[in-house]
């Protein structure tokens, strides 16, 4: 199965549906459908061998993405906010690409032989070009994303035709949004989660309103002229809108559900957006590049189960990721890798039809029995419910102690004079690593080191108290809200001031 | 039709009474049979009694059957919507 079958069948089931809004654009089922064909047309006429996009995305996305698919050509949006080498960089790795481009980024290859279309010619082309249609096998390649390499070099995740059909239909219901559904995408294209909206929500029938530069009153304001009723936000974009809400100006009534993913979100944070948005349903979402997007989902019930705050279980849930999706099986082992039972803590491997078995030239991403290892620390409670812990590569070992920077960090935050805290490890000559905090106050508060110190020690063993407590401005992050820990800690290293 | 999971009970395949054919093969074209006329739903899933699964790319006037027994649709639990 191909992803482009997903297009076929809503264009085939309501062609005359809006299916796109981006900027002025307006784009039906049926011209999408027609535009992908065209696109693979020339796509096919270039010769080419892997189809690359750099740009903001948008209607690009989607146009791209099934045109590369008709045609059987893998496809890759590249993170446009790269500078120029480190776009060339990636382009270089892949195989006699042609490179489609935004107004903004037609030079990102100048000086090398490959080819470089506008957006707009392509779009132009792809109207008039004899359509093309190959039929690609399941274990094709549909989509090559890199993943942020935060933690090491971008690695290239060879996501299948089958990876990312099994997704779709396996969590979405073909057109079972309601006609006046509108979905709200602000997340890149070059993310797994752009990827994901634009497969998912055409699938089932949503029409999708495209945000291709993020910002807080912009958001708002269109989920209030289009009629907004879906909406996903990373960290960094809930923390904004947030702040624009709690102006009082908008009250947001036609949105029912937003999800919220891509890193960790805060507790404080996430309390405050629950008390602005009573009547919405928030969508904790986790999931990896690697993972075809989501594969837990903390649901709008598990939210408010939480809120109501009688249980202690339910409770606490506010911080967990949810369950597992269906197609999804998870397992958590130990160092030495067996698997270990509910309340225990451990790396979470996973495994399903969504999950990508290679990256390129590193080969498979699996273990011999198909499983996947997430690197990131987690447990499970009694009902199944995942709760992360961090990366396990951000794990700080003091004094020979293994120690998850996120269980000193869910404390700190909740200090009413912290807005926002990263702990890490720092080198250190007598423990190996001390821990520090890496503080930003909240709003009008200059918190003692001291008083933060011992509010650690207060709730958690001696050895999970802060060596040194930092005070920054902001930190580091990249355009998904994910923070750059290991430039922290070099910043720390060099004694520069953070970031 | 797209075979979502295998199953033993997929090699007596038929919809609107008649076997079914691989994409590559030549249909025989023969008339659906009455008592297999309901027909299928666009993206909908149906499943057999051993798990076998099939989702609908093309809907059509034959039922889908394993021999003379009816696939049934799959009820899925609804998902909310997360990107």
């Amino acid at each position: 199965m191909s992803i482009a079958l997903l297009l076929d069948m809503t264009a085939s089931s309501d062609p005359g549906r809006q299916a796109i809004v981006c900027d002025d654009q307006r784009v039906t089922a049926g011209q999408l459908d027609a535009l992908a064909r065209g696109g693979a047309g020339v796509l096919e006429a270039s010769g080419c061998e892997h189809v690359v996009y750099v740009g903001l995305g948008g209607l690009m996305l989607p146009v791209l993405m099934f045109a590369a698919a008709r045609s059987g050509r893998p496809f890759t949006p590249l993170n446009y906010r790269l500078s120029d080498r480190g776009i060339s960089e990636l382009i270089a790795r892949l195989p006699a690409p042609l490179v489609v481009a935004d107004e903004g980024y037609l030079g990102v290859a100048a000086g090398s032989e490959v080819r470089v279309v506008s957006s707009d010619e392509f779009v132009k082309r792809a109207a008039s070009a004899p359509p093309c249609e190959h039929f690609p096998d399941p274990d094709d390649v549909a989509v090559v994303l890199f993943t942020s390499g935060t933690t090491s070099a971008p690695k290239a995740v060879e996501l299948t035709h089958g990876n990312l059909t099994s997704y779709v239909t396996t969590t979405v219901d073909f057109a079972s949004a309601d006609p006046a559904d509108a979905a709200l995408i602000c997340v890149p294209p070059y993310h797994i989660a752009g990827v994901g909206a634009a497969l998912s929500n055409l699938y089932a029938g949503r029409k999708m309103v495209y945000l291709t530069q993020f910002d807080p009153y912009e958001w708002v304001s269109l989920v209030e002229r289009e009629h907004v009723t879906n909406a996903t936000v990373v960290p960094t974009m809930l923390d904004r809108v947030v702040g624009v809400l709690a102006e009082g100006d908008h009250r947001l009534p036609t949105l029912r559900n937003l999800a919220y993913g891509g890193a960790k979100v805060n507790l404080p944070l996430l309390r405050k957006a629950l008390e602005l948005l009573p009547n919405v349903g928030f969508v904790n979402a986790y999931g990896l590049t690697e993972t075809s997007s989501t594969i837990a989902i903390l649901t709008p019930e598990d939210h408010r189960d939480a809120v109501r705050g009688d249980d202690e279980r339910f409770s606490r849930r506010l911080g967990s990721v949810g369950r597992p999706v269906p197609g999804i099986e998870i397992e958590i082992r130990d160092d030495r890798g067996s698997v270990v039972g509910p309340g225990t803590s451990g790396e979470l491997f996973v495994r399903g039809g969504q999950v990508a078995s290679r990256y390129s030239g590193l080969g498979s991403a699996l273990d011999e029995a198909g499983w996947f290892a997430t690197r990131d620390l987690a447990t499970v409670d009694e009902d199944g419910y995942l709760f992360l812990g961090g990366r396990s590569d951000d794990t700080i070992i003091r004094g020979g102690e293994n120690i998850a920077p996120a269980e000193i960090e869910d404390v700190l935050v909740e200090h009413p004079d912290v807005g926002n805290v990263v702990v890490v490890g720092a080198e250190d000559d007598h423990w190996g690593q001390a821990i520090v905090a890496v503080v930003i106050p909240a709003a009008g508060s200059r918190p003692d080191p001291d008083a933060l110190r011992q509010y650690v020690r207060d709730s958690l063993r001696g050895s999970r108290t802060p060596d040194r407590v930092v005070f920054v401005d902001e930190f580091p992050t990249n355009a998904t809200g994910k923070i750059l820990r290991r430039e922290i800690v070099e910043r720390l290293t060099a004694g520069a001031p953070v970031p | 039709m797209i075979v979502v999971r295998a199953g033993q009970s997929l090699s007596d395949l038929r919809c609107g009474g008649a076997p079914m054919v691989a994409l590559d093969a030549r249909p025989n074209h023969v008339g659906i049979d009455p008592e297999f006329a309901v027909g299928t739903v666009l993206g909908k899933r149906y499943v057999a009694t051993d798990g076998a699964e099939l989702l609908v790319t093309k809907p059509g006037q034959g039922t889908l059957s394993i021999g003379v027994v009816p696939l049934v649709v799959k009820e899925a639990a609804p998902l909310p919507a997360s990107d």
